[in-house]
């Protein structure tokens, strides 16, 4: 795309051509505004392009596999560790890394910051994906896919706890799919949509703190079904849904820089300068968030410690690998983005994201395959397991960069008279 | 005119109803934490001091239930060198303990122990799992999507999951022969298999009584526990042993508290948050936008 627009061409953000002749259709909108063999060109001349072939090509084999011959075909079928990678991964991971949408929209919507609109669409689409997908890699673990529905319609259990994360992940989903129609609205041509949603947007990011609130921490509060198997150190009957909670709003905001960095490096094209110019600013105003939720959730996970009477275990093994979590996932997050904040630094932020995703990583994989069942022996996910979650998140990425080169997320879409003046 | 409104008063009613409905459920699920069990709820006494392993209830069981046949005959006792647990193919299985001081094994038979207060079903969100009054926990299938949360949740390992079916891998446990048995006030097959009578089955009260009546007939002879008597709130299968607990295989650090307790901490937060979230942040609005809103009345009034 780079070559293509130093050759002149302007990436498609109108709906009329540059001499107002004619409007875009749908198909020009589609391929940004190149012809078919220049757009296919410009994606294969994308190395990153013939590594996803690759993943898809082998991977999607083995997805395949998983509905062809079951679940025991491509797990260990463990009795003991029901939840595997697809959940550990997949659900636990994805959902606390796309609470960037709500968070957004809490500060632009709520609070009335204005000054982070620039980066509000960007955190709704991570959002939006993000919980998408999570339900994806659920539909890979479910025994039974095609009864998905069945918790909200045929059979209610609604004093379980997996019963309101499906309600409120499924409503959730769609408030999030609305919070993105005025960009759809507009690259679509349809104006009266988007208003239609703007009426009722701050209902809608209301909603939307509500069911996270609840959500992410209701991922947590799985886990207190399992009070012995859980490690007692990842594990705290009352503060586990807060633990969640507290730490999804971090990893959402970090996340965010995260993304954000990455489109800035590699489709700086489709960002306008909006986006480009405010970005360290914006990088650095999500870090002033990230640390509050960081340092209180340290705080709350030393004080889970001493409620519970666990300081015992720190002297463990387990222990270490706990503070070892707590240091490079927490710690020392915590401690960059302060240094960062002070001294302006938006590269040391965007290094300081990248740590607290990775805690975050670990921390959910650690509640929910590597501490559980520390009594018994440890689970190895089998091998097409990985490979399966490494197909559908790179599924996650393709359709991540479809969207992002469309629609107005990183740019903002031109009006008519704007682009005829 | 006045009929629409009636018929959209008695639809409202009923909208209303169900949400009561709902909500009552709910209720009602909560307020079971301090359920103690069904009064008449039958159950069995495993007296592991009795058992010698000869896996005949592990046949029966396979026979009633109508499993498939097993890779090694019921009569191979090898099987017993390394421990097993219960599996799509087996709801109940026997494994042998060395007691160290003891110059013989115990043998436990691990089955469902159909708690007084199932986490499984608790933790269920398509509410597949029923405590019957017989005392059993018995499974519907044919809602079951295959989340798996019950295996999570159960403290004693035993629902399994056909993984290797495709088109329909459901939840595979004990259900205590209820629809062939425990129904009709007949005891579950492997009970009637035992040759060394190890199983007593009866109504799970006057089990407890016979439990602590043995154990204080032989006093050397047991442990002073019945375990299951008030592990996670009760189960309907309960035992006697020689040997500490913890040295045949029992998880002693259940505590006595029905596992839902554990998470209605939580489910406490839920209907908070749904209450006062809205005013709040609709607060935290205004009050973040009020400004703005100054503004906007100053430019009307002039």
């Amino acid at each position: 795309m780079k070559t293509l627009i130093a050759k002149g061409k302007i990436p498609l953000a109108t709906h009329y051509n540059e001499d107002q002749s004619t409007k875009f259709s749908i198909k020009d909108k589609l391929l940004l505004g190149l012809s078919l063999s220049e757009y296919l060109a410009q994606a294969f001349r994308n190395p990153f392009n013939w590594i996803l072939a690759v993943i898809f090509t082998f991977g999607g084999y083995v997805t395949i596999t998983r509905f062809l011959f079951g679940l025991g075909y491509v797990t260990h079928s463990s009795y003991d560790y029901p939840w595997g990678l697809f959940l550990g991964f997949g659900l636990f991971t994805m959902v606390p890394l796309s609470a960037s949408g709500f968070m957004l929209g809490t500060t632009v919507e709520v609070f009335g910051r204005h000054d982070f609109k620039p980066i509000e669409r960007l955190a709704l689409l991570n959002g939006l994906l993000g919980y998408f997908f999570a339900v994806v890699f659920l539909q890979v673990d479910l025994g039974q896919p095609w009864r998905l529905i069945y918790p909200m319609f045929v059979s209610l259990g609604p004093a379980a706890v997996l019963f309101l994360v499906a309600w409120h992940v499924a409503t959730y989903l769609s408030v999030q799919v609305a919070e993105l129609v005025p960009a759809f609205a507009e690259w679509a041509g349809m104006p009266k949509l988007k208003t239609f949603i703007k009426s009722m947007i701050l209902g809608l990011t209301i909603a939307g703190i509500i069911l996270s609130t609840l959500h992410q921490g209701a991922l947590g509060a799985l886990f207190t079904y399992a009070p012995g198997k859980v490690h007692p150190l990842w594990y705290s009957a009352p503060f586990q849904w807060f633990h969640f909670f507290t730490s999804s709003v971090f990893a959402g905001l970090s996340m965010l820089i995260v993304v954000s960095t990455i489109c800035k490096k590699t489709m700086a094209w489709r960002a306008d300068n909006n986006f480009l110019d405010n970005l360290d600013r914006l990088t650095l105003g999500l870090a002033k968030g990230a640390t509050l939720a960081l340092i209180t959730y340290l705080v709350i996970k030393i004080i889970a410690i001493a409620h519970d009477g666990d300081w015992a275990y720190l002297a463990s093994g387990w222990g270490q690998w706990f503070m070892l979590e707590m240091a490079v996932g927490v710690i020392l997050p915590m401690i960059l983005f302060t240094v960062s904040i002070r001294n302006n630094l938006a590269g040391l932020a965007r290094f300081a994201a990248l740590l607290a995703v990775l805690g975050i990583v670990l921390n959910r994989l650690n509640t929910a395959l590597i501490t559980f069942n520390w009594k018994l022996y440890q689970e190895i996910p089998h091998w097409r397991e990985v490979v399966i979650c490494i197909t559908v998140y790179a599924l996650y990425i393709v359709t991540y960069r479809f969207i992002l080169y469309r629609l107005p997320i990183l740019y903002t879409w031109k009006k008519d008279e704007e682009a005829a003046g | 005119m006045k009929a629409m409104n009636r018929r959209k008063f008695l639809k409202g009613s009923l909208l209303g109803g169900a949400a009561a409905s709902v909500i009552g459920k709910s209720k009602n699920a909560e307020a079971s934490a301090t359920f103690g069990g069904y009064p008449d709820a039958m159950g069995v006494l495993v007296d592991l001091t009795r058992c010698v392993g000869c896996r005949s209830c592990e046949a029966a069981c396979n026979k009633e239930q109508g499993l498939p046949a097993p890779a090694q005959a019921f009569d191979d006792l090898s099987l017993l060198d390394h421990k097993r647990r219960t599996s799509e193919g087996a709801y109940t299985v026997v494994n042998r303990y060395e007691i160290p001081g003891q110059d013989h094994p115990l043998f436990r038979k691990i089955q469902c122990n159909h708690c007084n207060e199932p986490a499984c079903l608790t933790s269920c969100f398509v509410n597949a799992y029923t405590k019957t009054p017989e005392g059993a926990v018995i499974y519907d299938p044919t809602v079951c999507v295959g989340c798996r949360t019950c295996m999570v949740a159960c403290p004693f390992y035993i629902p399994a999951y056909s993984y290797s079916s495709v088109l329909n891998p459901v939840i595979k446990k004990c259900i205590f022969c209820y629809d062939t048995r425990l129904k009709f006030g007949r005891p579950p097959a492997c009970v009637e298999a035992c040759p060394r009578e190890v199983l007593t089955f009866g109504k799970r009260n006057d089990l407890i009584k016979i439990g602590h009546q043995r154990i204080q007939m032989y006093p050397d002879l047991y442990e002073d526990h019945i375990y299951g008597e008030n592990e996670v709130g009760g189960t309907s299968w309960m035992y006697l042993s020689s040997a500490p607990f913890d040295q045949v295989g029992f998880d002693t650090d259940l505590g006595t508290q029905p596992i839902l307790s554990y998470v209605k901490e939580f489910l406490t937060v839920v209907p908070m948050v749904l209450t006062i979230w809205p005013a709040l942040f609709a607060g935290f609005h205004l009050l973040a936008t009020r400004k703005d809103a100054q503004k906007k009345e100053e430019q009307s009034e002039k």
